[in-house]
């Protein structure tokens, strides 16, 4: 909710980039399965088949998208595959059956009809077999003939009783003299010998009593030929010898039956198909379009639209889920209210508590002032007791302003005013306010790459406290010597680096710096008398402006901080412009001597993005044993290299990063007792008030910056 | 230079010694120590400038200088310990003319109070042309087609300082030195809060300015005539 959290930390993702991780496990193994080898390119083969993969994963990726985003489409998809594998299993088991009753049926009838037919067949043989005995005298001369006018009329006297439904036909035995046998007969266009199958007439052959098979009914005319039910048996003929006489029936009606049911049951089964397919379709709906309206309200929800709401209607489990919801929501709202009136009374309390501060301040203030003006007119300690008091109520004055503002960016209340400024022009300024202080160190200020505009979209008034920091502390630090502001604008970052020649940093000293109160050495004199807060509000400042704030240094060889705050407000720092270890600094001058290229080092100096939360050591000391050689060793650890991460978990004191050692942290305790200062105070206020011109001090604005890291 | 200063704050010693300040000075202090009676007193008074505390007992400091800017427009500097953006903003929105952060010291306060009154100083007779606006600089007059606009004497000095360079792109530090008198940058909101009101003053749309025109990323310009 503060400006602190809308940009993120370097190289830290956006906020909302990710969808939730959980999802893609949602699909199923199958899904999985395809999205694992077919579309992840999982395949462990020749290049050639990775390619044709690629190549066949390409088209299906938006359809493999769809079905893992739309539950409604994988409901639906999946209940018409298997309501359709439901349906096919019933209409199988549902033909199976009515073919089995079907034929049962017929095959009973067929079996009497079947049965009755050889018996006539048997009679009508031993009645002409009597007949025969008796006229054998009169016509025995042709005996085939007459067996086979008497089989003629046994067939058509057979199939006549069945009016169509059946046909009559006779084989002779397969095993029969092919002299002696008897023609194949059939009724009604049968082909006799093609519509009886080979092995039935075997089976007939060998066995007693009647057989049954399937077969089809070929036809001597046109007529399409049809399944039929065979029956057969062997009988004789009146000369005694073995025939086969059969029986078949034709099963058109049947079949005709048979496709109606089929019918019947696919046009059925489709509209089931279809129609649960919309079911389906309909029921996922009315589940999904709540979660889905939950999904969209969440989306609103948390992008700070506090007051959204579901429609909940009915009482059930959905109108629960948006009861729940709502709750939730109503719940959320609520906290974040306390929280942002608890903020509010915070800020409201540290507001008061200023004016209430500040007013009797005001009046000690301008009653000291009265004073120190009068002081010629006291006797010396009198009049010196004026000059301290008045001195030391500018260094309250400037604790308290400093105090204020750190508060505030604790409190999340600093605003970030930003608008397109050039910081050539707020160098400038801050060049010329610290020039007064210059001339009395004897330090030249250098400016460098202010031939162009360097325009970036920032809150001047902050970014002026942050550079007129930087170069207060750097002629305080630079002893004399000179001081460099280097300006560059690259993409789509903007940075500003101060470089000193003085004392420089103690390594590890470069991130703790930032910490409020630190103070490196305090037995140096101080002569701007800062309050220890400078760098800290400086850092928050860049940060507030989703900037960075970094410093370098190494000890007796200066150092160099570099602020760089984005070209257009709110887009992430990738990189800055300037490299953080500066060009200069011993060990690249070392390592140049050394004649060993300058890229290494120089791409270590350039920090690159770091992960918010990653605050480990900067890749130096890791580095340190190849270049010990080339370089005073103990200059190496002093590159602060790192990257001041945007506040996530701690926002107190990131800049106090962790990482020093204990036997550091046992050393800073002691550096911040402030029994030195009384004596560092005087001896430092006295000059500056004196020589300092009046103007310098005319605004509150320039005492806030006016902070030092006071080594 | 003399000045009748109306100091409106409910803190009596400040009062006070604010009082012992300007008299050294050479002001002539009266006191008020609520907002209710602030203009009654301001009206009985008749002061050259008012110094007017924002938190008072009563009325608070902005409705008395929204009172105070209805009936004149006579210099107002806020006594602020709040230096948050909408504190002061709210402040110079409502008609003050500058502002000062507790704690200030007495020659600040005294340096701000002078810059407000140094315009009484006799200015050359001069007439100047800002778009469709007639300024007369001795008359502090400004006419549109005859009609006059009324204008507090800081607006007044914030349109001639851009009338007399109607070439010239003004920084809000620039401005803010020869407006309000400031040797150092400020705070640039002062600007911004003034232009706004200058423009709800003389713009016909103030949307779309063409008197006082903004120059982005670098500040202002007068309009052409």
């Amino acid at each position: 909710m503060s400006r602190d959290s809308a940009a993120s930390a370097p190289g830290e993702p956006g906020a909302r980039s990710g969808r939730p991780v959980g999802r893609k496990m949602t699909g199923s193994r199958w899904g999985r399965f395809v999205e694992g080898g077919l579309l992840q390119g999982g395949v462990q083969g020749s290049p050639v088949l990775r390619l044709f993969m690629r190549w066949v994963r390409r088209p299906l990726l938006p359809v493999m998208r769809l079905w893992r985003r739309n539950i409604q489409l994988k409901v639906v998809v999946t209940t018409l595959l298997m309501s359709l594998g439901v349906v096919l299993l019933l209409g199988f088991v549902v033909i199976g059956q009515v073919r089995n009753g079907l034929l049962d049926a017929k095959v009973k009838a067929s079996q009497s009809q079947a049965t009755g037919g050889f018996t006539v067949a048997k009679q009508e043989a031993d009645s002409a077999m009597g007949a025969d005995g008796d006229d054998r005298s009169g016509s025995g001369d042709n005996p085939v003939q007459n067996v086979s006018g008497w089989m003629n009329s046994l067939v058509e006297s057979l199939s006549s009783g069945g009016q169509g439904a059946f046909s009559v036909v006779t084989l002779a035995t397969t095993t029969a003299d092919s002299s002696r046998a008897l023609g194949p007969r059939g009724s009604g266009y049968v082909n006799p010998s093609i519509s009886v199958p080979q092995n039935l007439r075997e089976r007939v052959d060998a066995g007693r009593g009647a057989t049954q098979s399937y077969t089809r009914i070929v036809y001597t005319n046109s007529q399409e030929s049809q399944p039929a039910l065979i029956i057969g048996t062997q009988v004789n003929d009146p000369k005694g010898d073995p025939y086969q006489l059969y029986y078949l029936f034709p099963l058109t009606q049947e079949e005709k039956s048979l496709s109606l049911v089929k019918g019947t049951l696919a046009t059925a089964g489709l509209f089931v198909v279809v129609l649960l397919g919309a079911i389906a379709w309909l029921v996922v709906r009315q589940v999904v379009t709540p979660v889905r309206m939950a999904a969209g309200i969440a989306e609103r929800l948390s992008a700070g639209r506090l007051q959204e709401r579901m429609k909940v209607t009915g009482e059930d489990d959905i109108a629960r889920l948006g009861e729940a919801f709502n709750k939730m929501a109503q719940n959320l709202q609520l906290k974040i209210q306390q929280l942002e009136d608890l903020s509010r009374m915070q800020r409201r309390f540290v507001s008061d508590v200023s004016h209430e501060l500040r007013t009797p301040l005001t009046t000690v203030r301008m009653a000291a002032d009265v004073i120190h003006d009068a002081r010629v007119d006291f006797d010396p300690m009198t009049a010196r007791s004026a000059e301290l008091l008045a001195d030391q109520l500018d260094r309250f004055e400037t604790l308290l302003a400093d105090l204020l503002e750190i508060s505030r960016f604790d409190a999340g209340a600093a605003a970030l005013e930003a608008e397109p400024i050039d910081l050539r022009e707020v160098v400038r300024r801050v060049i010329s306010g610290a020039e007064p202080l210059a001339e009395r160190k004897g330090t030249r200020i250098r400016v460098v790459g202010d031939q162009q505009p360097v325009v970036a979209e920032a809150d001047a008034r902050r970014v002026e406290r942050v550079l007129r920091n930087l170069v207060v502390n750097a002629v305080e630090h630079g002893e004399g010597k000179d001081v460099v502001v280097k300006l560059a604008s690259a993409g789509g970052a903007v940075a500003v680096a101060v470089r000193d020649y003085g004392v420089g940093l103690k390594p590890g000293e470069a991130t703790r710096v930032f910490s409020r109160f630190w103070r490196a050495d305090p037995a140096r004199a101080r002569t701007t008398g800062g309050t220890g807060l400078g760098l800290s509000i400086a850092l928050e400042d860049a940060r507030l402006h989703g900037g960075w704030l970094q410093a370098w240094g190494e000890p007796g060889g200066g150092s160099q901080f570099r602020l760089t705050v984005p070209r257009t407000a709110d887009e992430p720092l990738r990189g800055s412009p300037i490299p953080l270890e500066p060009k200069d600094s011993r060990r690249n001058r070392g390592l140049n001597d050394a004649g060993l290229p300058l890229g290494g080092t120089q791409k270590l100096a350039t920090v690159p993005a770091q992960p918010a939360g990653e605050r480990t050591v900067p890749p130096m000391p890791a580095r340190a044993p190849r270049v010990a050689g080339a370089v005073d060793p103990a200059a190496l650890p002093g590159n602060g290299a790192r990257v001041v991460p945007r506040p996530t978990a701690d926002t107190r004191g990131p800049a106090a990063a962790p990482e020093e050692t204990s036997e550091d942290r046992r050393e800073v305790p002691r550096e911040e007792t402030s029994e030195d200062m009384p004596e560092a105070a005087p001896s430092a206020g006295g000059p500056e008030a004196g020589a300092q011109p009046e103007q310098t001090k005319q605004t509150q604005q320039l005492k806030q910056g006016e902070a030092s890291r006071g080594r | 230079m003399k000045g009748r200063v109306l100091v409106v704050d409910d803190d009596t010693a400040l009062a006070e010694m604010l009082g012992i300040v300007l008299r050294g000075e050479g002001f002539e202090p009266s006191f008020v120590a609520d907002g209710d009676r602030a203009l009654a007193a301001f009206r009985e008074s008749k002061p050259d400038l008012v110094l007017l505390d924002l938190m008072l007992p009563g009325r608070d400091g902005i409705e008395v200088c929204r009172l105070i800017r209805a009936e004149s427009g006579v210099p107002i500097v806020m006594l602020t310990a709040k230096s948050d953006t909408v504190d002061v903003v709210v402040g110079l929105e409502s008609g003050a003319d500058d502002y000062i952060v507790k704690p200030f010291k007495p020659k600040e306060l005294v340096a701000r109070i002078r810059a407000r009154l140094r315009r009484s100083e006799e200015p050359a007779p001069e007439q100047l042309a800002i778009g469709d606006l007639v300024i007369d600089v001795a008359g502090h007059s400004v006419k549109r087609d005859g009609a006059s606009i009324a204008l507090t004497p800081l607006e007044f000095d914030l349109l001639v300082a851009l009338a007399r360079k109607p070439w010239q792109v003004f920084t809000r530090e620039v401005l803010l030195e020869q407006v309000w008198g400031y040797r150092h940058a400020a705070d640039t909101r002062l600007v911004n809060v003034h232009v706004q009101r200058l423009r709800s003053k003389v713009e016909k749309d103030p949307e779309r300015p063409e008197i006082v025109v903004t120059v982005r990323g670098v500040g202002y310009k007068a309009g052409p005539s």
